[in-house]
């Protein structure tokens, strides 16, 4: 094994891994603060559950031998097993393979948690934890191996997604959608202030989110390299373009620059280089950073007009800044930053990458909504999603987990 | 004897507790409370989702003093919170039965 590349590997994987506890403070300031050990749990649960269905088969299922057209990966890698000859379609002068497959767990960990975002407040906690298991193995899995694999389909139409623009971004959000529409709105929603009750909580967060995505999208070149470089570097100037973007627009379109803002425009930036991070400059990184955030921040807003209840805005700034990621590497890849990838419009390549990002995007979109829908309405037919207004008024932490996160005043719980 | 309820600023407490020792009243009690008159609130904003909140924070403080300091604690107390500017708060006095100390099960004006 070629030991430089396998270390930036795992490095990045711890990292990765971080960033869902990360993910869980984001998330967890920005709820009512009888929901907060809810919400986190849905991300440290996922920890657990995907962690687990990852070894024993979904890493196998997307990384294995392809079974015919791109579909799906076979059985070959089940366990962590099969790997002496290396992964399907891999270098075999790279990182090790057992590393490359942990690394790419923490995605679908990740991934999964991110959903948490979109059901806040509301759902049965057994309900996510089914709920995911299966998310994991009929929509993450296929298209995880579309793209991530050298086998899959979508890889071979040549399609760019460097970190997962699409398998991670675009999937979350748009799978959000398809189980928020399925959940239904919160009580009193939006009517009722339901304001953010730590945003010191989110804000820490966001910085782990920072810190970890250096492992999420420069890990991705699966090896310490220029293109790894790259990728660092534009992931460091989309996160800033991004915070300056979000915080332009509110500044300019409505009234005060707020730390939420700032906060989640640099998230927005990271989310739109994902895709592109090894394949832009420098330059272009920033001009993508900066477009998703003040795209990110004009999505967020929609939710109130058309009236679908995504607490968190998962679709509104990772599945809208994976779109606008996915898009505009069609237009600034460029072989000059990696010479495995493609040129783009900009570096004289035509059309013909954008055609198949735009591909790319809408059978994610059209995949990842359709199949979590119709297991959001399995699942809610079948168990229900949804707790019963009493316990959504207690809120979930003292009803799905009797605890409570905090204990008011420096008397702590007075009497028992 | 009487209680006297002051809704005050928060941070004027300082000064009203001051003003009290000063007047001879040496003992209060405090409790954090919101509330509003005609001093409305504020909006805040979280990612465009703009909340009006019309609660303000105040200090609820409570002394019990005899009848006859009645008027130079509420003398006193207004002194101490004042500002000037809306939202200054306001007081009243109840009257009281039976007060008794905890500690000795004194009661009347003993127990003050």
């Amino acid at each position: 094994m070629h030991a430089v590349d396998t270390s930036w590997v795992l490095i990045s994987a711890a990292l990765v891994l971080f960033m869902t506890p990360g993910l869980a403070l984001f998330y967890g300031g920005m709820v009512r603060s009888k929901n907060v050990l809810a919400v986190m749990m849905n991300n440290f649960v996922a920890m657990g559950v995907v962690t687990v269905l990852w070894a024993v088969i979904a890493c196998s299922l997307v990384f294995g031998h392809d079974v015919g057209h791109g579909l799906i990966g076979n059985f070959s890698l089940a366990g962590l097993g099969g790997m002496a000859h290396g992964l399907p379609g891999f270098a075999h002068d790279g990182a090790s393979p057992l590393a490359i497959v942990t690394f790419q767990m923490m995605f679908a960990v990740i991934t999964a948690a991110l959903i948490s975002g979109g059901t806040t407040d509301r759902i049965k906690f057994p309900s996510f934890v089914l709920f995911i298991c299966l998310w994991l193995l009929l929509v993450y899995v296929p298209l995880a191996h579309w793209v991530f694999s050298p086998g899959g389909w979508l890889a071979h139409r040549g399609v760019l997604d460097f970190a997962g623009g699409t398998v991670v971004e675009i999937n979350s959000g748009f799978s959000t959608l398809a189980i928020v529409l399925v959940l239904g709105r919160r009580r009193g929603w939006p009517s009722e202030g339901m304001a953010p009750h730590s945003v010191p909580l989110s804000l820490l967060g966001v910085g782990i989110l920072w810190f970890g995505w250096f492992g999420f999208n420069a890990g991705s070149a699966l090896g310490m390299n220029d293109v790894a470089v790259h990728a660092f570097v534009n992931t460091a100037l989309a996160a800033a373009a991004g915070l300056l973007g979000w915080l332009c627009f509110e500044r300019v379109r409505e009234s005060y620059p707020t730390t939420l803002g700032a906060a989640s425009g640099a998230v927005a930036g990271m989310v739109a280089i994902t895709p592109c991070a090894g394949f832009v400059t420098p330059m272009a990184s920033l001009l993508i950073g900066a477009l998703a955030g003040v795209i990110c921040a004009m999505a967020v807003r929609l939710k109130f007009r058309l009236r679908y209840d995504d607490c968190l805005d998962v679709l509104g700034v990772h599945g809208v800044g994976g779109l606008v990621g996915m898009v505009l590497l069609g237009l600034f890849a460029t072989r000059a930053v990696d010479p495995h990838g493609a040129n783009g419009l900009i570096a004289g390549g035509g059309l013909h990458l954008m055609g198949v990002q735009v591909l790319a995007a809408a059978v994610t979109v059209a995949f990842s909504f359709s199949v979590t829908w119709l297991l959001a309405k399995a699942i809610d037919r079948t168990i229900g999603l949804r707790v019963t207004p009493e316990q959504e008024y207690t809120g979930l932490d003292l009803t799905q987990h009797a605890e409570s996160a905090y204990s008011y005043g420096g008397m702590g719980r007075i009497g028992s | 004897m009487k209680l006297i309820v002051a809704i005050v600023k928060p941070f004027k407490v300082g000064e009203v507790k001051r003003k009290l020792e000063e007047f001879g009243v040496h003992g209060l009690t405090l409790t954090e409370a919101q509330g509003f008159g005609r001093q409305r609130g504020h909006t805040e904003v979280y990612r465009g989702a703009e909340y009006q909140v019309d609660f303000v924070p105040k200090v609820r403080v409570e002394v019990i003093v005899l009848d006859d300091q009645v008027e130079g604690a509420v003398s006193a107390i207004v002194a101490g919170a004042h500002t000037g500017s809306i939202g200054d708060g306001k007081l009243w006095v109840q009257p009281l039965d039976t007060v008794a100390r905890v500690r000795t099960g004194e009661r009347g004006p003993d127990a003050l």
